[in-house]
């Protein structure tokens, strides 16, 4: 529990004066203003511990009602059973009204109707989970953001520069030269057979999570510039 | 805020119209300059994507002082057995070949004012952009009793090449029934599931080679990337040989005596017959001696890898502090192709495209037992944020894992061919 708690402390100290923490997720510093509300019964940090309610440190893939410490409401205890785990968006369901997840608890707090405080509050709580630099399958901080392309600008659709500087996200895996052990070739593929598998990963029609990481962040003219980069590439 | 493709190609026409014309940047001197220090994942995959997509605009200087480089990543495959090291070693034939300088020395001094690197053979070298990919050192005193004096005693193994030999020579060297003791690092470090990765070849090797001796992990973390797989792997592969000590038990309260070759896990005293210290980590030391580091790391702008501290410095890899992406080879990849994007584009007014960044993390376990966690991040104002990932699952079809191993191979070929040509 030692480092535990260092952990949780060192992050303290590395959260920016005045810096929002996790970008489009939320403001972390004024999270930290609305932790206030919750402060009568839960702590977090360095030095936490359980109190009217547990404490708070590494909530994030936690499953609801789990701490084997601290007892918990009936009312708790069968969300634990349902298998609930605490990521952003339940967090953020919870925290609108919490008695619409759990009713009849001890926790007498109304909620917070404000998606931007909900926001803020889910930043700083990220701050005491694990890091996914020290461990990538941790929680992701961000929210994925949109990635479509302004229809103004379709006009770069197929733009072969810009597919090649796409291309740099593909041949860390695929080779540029067409290689294709134990990772298929993408290499003078028919732009149409391109656009289609790409498609199905986006979709996740095609079971991949690699690739359906990776295309489902890419725009329909992002996809078709790499189709128009692959099918000429030739070293 | 929301990063739009329109709002980026703006600023970046913006920018470049404010320049007036290409390359103004070379300030008078010709064509504008590069200097990479560095030529692992990050710096070498930067030299060659700015010298390859400027095609001759640029003048590439990549600063590595080793003629063959050893990737760290997969050198654990060679400790069970599974590469040679003659595989693991590359040269930089081919980035030479394809414009790039390749200057083999240390570079020992950066006078960001005057804008040059100072090299230990003599030379200074001047830059109109510097790209540093130093990858890591350790932090002294990290681990009682160890100094890199005792790396022959105790290795680290965690740069690649001679340790990993020497640490391959004492595995095969071990007595029967003996002993195998790693002291594994604290966050943040080089590689979160590499220490738990090479436990994995190390048992691999020891069952086919030495099946009574023991595995002790020393481990200052309670928990540690894939650990549910890992723990799982270890069960059913090498039930009873590995015992791993987390901070709970004593596992971030370690000593070593090389001399003596033992190891004090929480006042216990265990005699070791090989000892694979990995201590804390920072920024290569070159990172620090330019002055870009704030403690161990040097912080970073996710949008294009420039230092805090400097816009014409850029910080890759292991070294920089950038944000939720682990350190490892495929980050440094990823975040060496956003860098060169955006330095060409300064130095030539050449488009500019939003960031994306990515990350898959293979580990073999056992023989064909392979294991993988990824994520795609982007970058905030802040930090690059994770956005998305996946991880394999425990109980895993063995069809499943045999083409996650298959699929690292693949990887490997190709970053690696993406990295030098």
């Amino acid at each position: 529990m030692r480092s535990r708690l260092a952990h949780a402390g060192l992050l303290a100290l590395l959260l920016p004066a005045g810096a929002p923490a996790f970008g489009q997720a939320g403001d972390a510093e004024n999270g930290q203003e609305i932790f206030a509300k919750c402060k009568g019964c839960h702590q977090i940090g360095a030095d936490a511990v359980h109190r009217i309610g547990p404490h708070l440190n590494f909530l994030f893939g936690r499953v609801a009602g789990s701490h084997d410490d601290f007892r918990y409401s009936k009312s708790f205890q069968r969300l634990r059973n349902t298998g609930l785990e605490w990521h952003a968006d339940t967090l953020d369901a919870f925290f609108e009204n919490p008695r619409t997840m759990a009713s009849g608890t001890r926790m007498s707090f109304r909620g917070l109707p404000d998606a931007q405080d909900r926001a803020d509050l889910i930043a700083f709580l990220r701050h005491y989970s694990d890091d996914p630099a020290n461990i990538p399958e941790a929680d992701p901080t961000a929210q994925a953001s949109d990635h479509d392309i302004d229809p103004a600008i379709l006009a770069l659709e197929g733009d072969a520069e810009y597919g090649a500087y796409l291309s740099g996200e593909c041949t860390t895996c695929h080779q540029a030269a067409g290689g294709d052990d134990g990772i298929p070739s993408i290499v003078l593929w028919p732009e149409e057979d391109f656009v289609i598998a790409m498609q199905a990963y986006k979709s996740k029609t095609r079971a991949h999570p690699v690739m359906q990481m990776v295309a489902g962040r890419l725009g329909d003219e992002e996809i078709a510039a790499l189709a128009a980069y692959f099918a000429t590439l030739e070293e | 805020m929301t990063l739009n493709r329109r709002a980026f190609l703006g600023s970046s026409m913006v920018t470049a119209a404010g320049l007036a014309a290409p390359m103004v940047l070379a300030d008078g001197h010709g064509k504008p300059r590069v200097v990479v220090v560095g030529g692992g994942a990050g710096g070498a995959t930067a030299a060659r994507y700015i010298a390859k997509d400027s095609k001759g605009a640029v003048d590439v200087t990549l600063i590595e002082p080793s003629r063959t480089y050893y990737t760290c990543f997969f050198s654990n495959l060679y400790l069970g057995g599974f590469r040679d090291m003659d595989d693991l070693g590359h040269s930089y034939g081919g980035l030479a070949a394809n414009g790039v300088n390749v200057v083999h020395d240390w570079a020992v001094a950066v006078d960001r004012d005057a804008k040059t690197v100072s090299l230990a053979g003599g030379a200074v070298l001047p830059y109109d952009k510097l790209i540093l990919s130093p990858g890591i050192d350790f932090v002294e005193g990290a681990v009682p009793g160890w100094d890199v004096s005792a790396q022959n005693a105790m290795p680290h193994a965690y740069k690649a090449g001679s340790q990993t030999e020497l640490l391959k020579a004492q595995l095969n060297a071990m007595p029967e029934g003996g002993t195998f003791v790693m002291v594994a690092p604290p966050n943040p470090y080089r590689c979160p599931p590499g220490p738990y990765e090479r436990i994995s070849m190390v048992a691999h090797h020891l069952k086919a080679n030495n099946p009574t001796a023991k595995i002790i992990v020393a481990d200052p973390k309670e928990k540690f990337s894939k650990m549910a797989l890992f723990q799982e792997g270890w069960a059913n592969h090498y039930e009873g040989m590995v015992d791993w000590i987390g901070a709970d038990f004593g596992g971030d309260n370690v000593s070593v005596d090389p001399a003596a070759m033992t190891v004090s896990i929480d006042g216990e005293v265990t005699k070791a017959d090989v000892c694979n210290v990995i201590p804390a980590m920072k920024a290569g030391r070159i990172a620090e001696l330019a002055g870009v580091t704030d403690g161990n790391w040097a912080p970073v702008n996710a949008a294009d890898m420039s230092s805090k501290a400097d816009p014409d410095v850029h910080v890759l890899g292991d070294a920089s502090q950038q944000g939720d992406m682990p350190k490892s080879g495929f980050s440094a990849n990823s975040q060496a192709k956003v860098c060169a994007n955006a330095v060409r584009g300064a130095l030539t007014g050449s488009k500019v495209f939003p960031a994306k960044f990515s990350n898959t993390c293979w580990s073999l376990i056992a023989t064909e037992d392979g294991v993988k966690v990824g994520a795609s991040y982007e970058a905030t104002p802040e930090k690059i944020a994770k956005v998305d990932g996946f991880i394999s699952a425990t109980g895993e079809t063995a069809e499943l894992r045999k083409a996650t191993f298959q699929e690292s191979e693949g990887w490997y070929s190709g970053i690696t061919a993406d990295m030098f040509g």
